[in-house]
């Protein structure tokens, strides 16, 4: 056996460099998953801002300028920084324990796809306590609000973008690494449990399109500060231009949040239905087949763009057909459930919940994809509430579960059950009073990214309001469950923890120790 | 836990594959959606100065062009069609002027760029002579007269009856290195 790791014990110094200078995939596991944590507190505390301003009309608390940088600010955090940092955690955590590998295939990468993210986030969110103020244009960033009318500070935007997609490529490699060359002897591609086939598809998504999103920027910064005119009309540009790009990069972004999810999800409903996951091979194309259809659809984010009649049906059809494979996929999570002996723990709750959210999610995304619906519904809160549905009781939820589902695995302790239970009524609760009004607002034609709302819409955006306050509420109860399970948790030495719990991962002691398969385990 | 020796050589295909699509994302894109927007016609946008060839002029048919000129953001000058329709048979070169004036204090540079509605008419816009080819100067309070000579296509398709040409006129008196050349 090598070396542990150092512990406080050994100092500080020696404790810091530990953590700085790791290569071990379950530090730097835990490394992305706390920071995800501390993004997505961040991220929710800019959400808070952007709700208690629209607890009523008027403007109350911030002012309108304040209120984009907190809009923006939100949806950059989240997908950047909360969400998609959470499952590279994840996956640097379970893939090497998963298919019987002693570690990631390369661990100095690895420490440096790590390293580079909080630099990336610091230089963003520097950017709120600059002159100018912080980036105000959207998530989305579209030109050329992003260039010609963007804050000085769309620079410090900029390079972090470039960090942060770096950061995503190289953790990408090293996943794809990792499963095509790391897999213990007899671990064939078709025996590879669900969620690292769904990881090994995002990462190929990533390393497809985050270039792209490098690109956009790049193209941006040279608008901005050397007299190209990509994006502005003035010069020959287009804008238009800017979103075709921008959403070529950004509709692969939105599988690649929600296929990890999909895998998690995978785990853990045959766990708790104590029966294998109906229909592997099918839920292995069907992933392959969403993420091949997800780079010919990104134009149904821009219907009102002014397109051909001929691109609006092409675009809606092809959307319309993603149904398909995620139908297959929730069928059957639902026909693994069919007849097990189902019980219903924390990880267990949520993943139901996020089936039967992430469902509806989807069908509000139907709606949004027929074309001529969308007149009505574009840049409403009806597209806000669609997309929190599939990003939060998706990705958030599924993230949720996975958390709890394996951190008995990680740190030998098990979590009060009584307070998860607690925590995902609150969130489910919470969740569905927070969105569910959205869709009312949407559709009776409430626009999105304003700071302030006609008096018709006052009833159901306080009920949101207060929705969001309980869904917040919800993750620090979470926070603090997860760090009394660390320090107070009853000690547990199971290494199946979960009754129906299949998998290699679950044929290591518990908790896991420092290294893990230094020798390739024999698989029946 | 030495390397396993593949992993050199998929880190370089994949890294590989991740520049190829940076480069993707910025040469090989903004060029295929010009191109695309060409064939199809879609941003309205007319091609660059028109050689006249001999055409027969179609009398039998009327061909209304409508004039329109937008000033884009805090463009302060005075921007206007001297006439704002005429008719014209396909084949015959037309000549119009667009008027325009500085009524700032200070030397400044536009930049007119045209649209043409409806789509399916940007191919059969034909201008032979057009400010709009290069950047239009205008000292402190100077006035000019812009002027435009065209030609509508007689292939122009039979359900286009009417045809607008919309110039939004830009400040680019502070950009540098502006390639007009792309503009047109």
């Amino acid at each position: 056996m090598a070396h542990g790791p150092a512990t406080l014990a050994d100092g500080w110094l020696k404790y810091i460099s530990r953590w700085v200078f790791t290569t071990n995939h379950k530090d730097i596991g835990t490394l992305y998953l706390w920071f995800s944590f501390a993004m997505f507190i961040m991220g929710g505390a800019f959400a808070m801002v952007i709700r208690a301003e629209l607890f009523q009309p008027g403007m109350q608390l911030i002012k309108p300028e304040f209120f984009n940088q907190m809009t923006t600010m939100h949806g950059l955090v989240m997908v950047f920084g909360a969400i998609m940092p959470a499952f590279v955690g994840l996956a640097n955590w379970m893939i090497p324990m998963m298919i019987g590998a002693p570690d990631m295939a390369l661990p100095r990468m690895n420490n440096l796809s790590f390293w580079i993210l909080p630099f990336a986030f610091a230089i963003l969110t520097s950017t709120l306590f600059m002159e100018g103020g912080g980036p105000n244009f959207g998530w989305t960033f579209y030109a050329p609000l992003s260039t010609t009318y963007a804050p000085d500070t769309v620079n410090y935007f900029i390079f972090g973008v470039h960090i942060m997609g770096a950061s995503s490529i190289m953790g990408s490699i090293n996943i794809i690494a990792t499963v095509m060359n790391m897999r213990a002897p007899g671990m064939t591609y078709m025996k590879m449990p669900m969620f690292v086939w769904t990881w090994v598809i995002t990462a190929f998504l990533l390393v497809a399109v985050m270039p792209v999103l490098a690109g956009a920027v790049t193209m941006m910064l040279m608008d901005i500060n050397f007299g190209t005119s990509f994006f502005d009309a003035a010069g020959g540009g287009d804008p238009v231009l800017f979103q075709h790009i921008f959403w070529f990069f950004g509709h692969p972004e939105v599988y690649i949040i929600i296929l990890p999810a999909f895998g998690v999800v995978s785990q853990i409903i045959p766990t708790f239905s104590r029966k294998p996951l109906f229909g592997y091979s099918s839920m292995v194309y069907a992933t392959a087949a969403i993420a091949f259809l997800s780079f010919v659809v990104w134009a149904h984010h821009m219907f009102t763009v002014g397109m051909p009649i001929a691109g609006e049906l092409y675009f809606m059809y092809a959307t319309m057909l993603i149904a398909v494979p995620t139908g297959v996929k929730v069928f059957n999570w639902i026909t693994t459930m069919y007849r097990g002996s189902l019980t219903f723990e924390t990880p267990m709750l949520f993943s139901i919940a996020f089936v039967i959210l992430f469902t509806f999610g989807g069908f509000t995304g139907m709606m949004l994809s027929i074309a001529a619906a969308d007149m009505q519904y574009h840049d409403t809160y009806f597209v806000v509430a669609h997309f929190h549905y599939v990003m939060v009781a998706g990705a958030v939820f599924s993230g949720t579960a996975a958390v709890y589902y394996w951190l008995p695995k990680w740190c030998g302790k098990m979590y009060d059950e009584t307070m998860g239970k607690l925590q995902f009524w609150i969130a489910f609760i919470g969740f569905n009073i927070t969105f569910m009004p959205q869709h009312f607002l949407g559709l009776a034609g409430m626009p999105r990214r304003y700071a302030d709302y006609g008096l018709q819409f006052a009833d159901w955006n306080m009920v949101s309001s207060i929705g969001a306050f309980m869904y917040g509420g919800a993750q620090i109860l979470f926070l603090y469950n997860v760090i009394r399970t660390i320090g107070w948790g009853k000690p547990t030495n199971d290494p199946q923890v979960w009754e129906g719990a299949e998998g290699l991962e679950w044929t290591l002691p518990t908790p896991a120790p420092y290294h893990t398969f230094a020798t390739p385990p024999k698989l029946k | 836990m030495s390397a396993h020796p593949s992993n050199r050589s998929l880190l370089v295909k994949l890294t590989a594959l991740a520049a190829a699509m940076f480069m993707f994302a910025i040469f090989v894109l903004p060029p295929l959606y010009d191109l695309f927007c060409e064939i199809t016609g879609i941003g309205g946008k007319t091609e660059g100065a028109y050689t006249a060839v001999a055409v027969e002029v179609d009398t039998s048919r009327n061909i209304e062009v409508q004039f329109v000129a937008t000033n884009n953001a805090t463009m302060p000058w005075d921007f206007y069609p001297i006439e704002e329709r005429v008719i014209v048979h396909p084949g015959e070169s037309r000549e119009v002027a667009f008027y325009a004036h500085n009524r700032t204090g200070q030397d400044m540079l536009g930049q007119a760029i045209p649209n043409v509605l409806p789509n399916n008419a940007a191919d059969y816009f034909h201008k032979t002579e057009c400010f709009c080819f290069n950047n239009q100067p205008l000292a402190a309070g100077e006035t000019a007269e812009l002027a435009l000579v065209f030609i509508i296509d007689p292939d122009l398709p039979a359900s286009v009856n009417t045809v607008t040409l919309s110039y939004t006129m830009f400040d680019i008196t502070d950009r540098t290195n502006v390639q007009v050349s792309q503009v047109q």
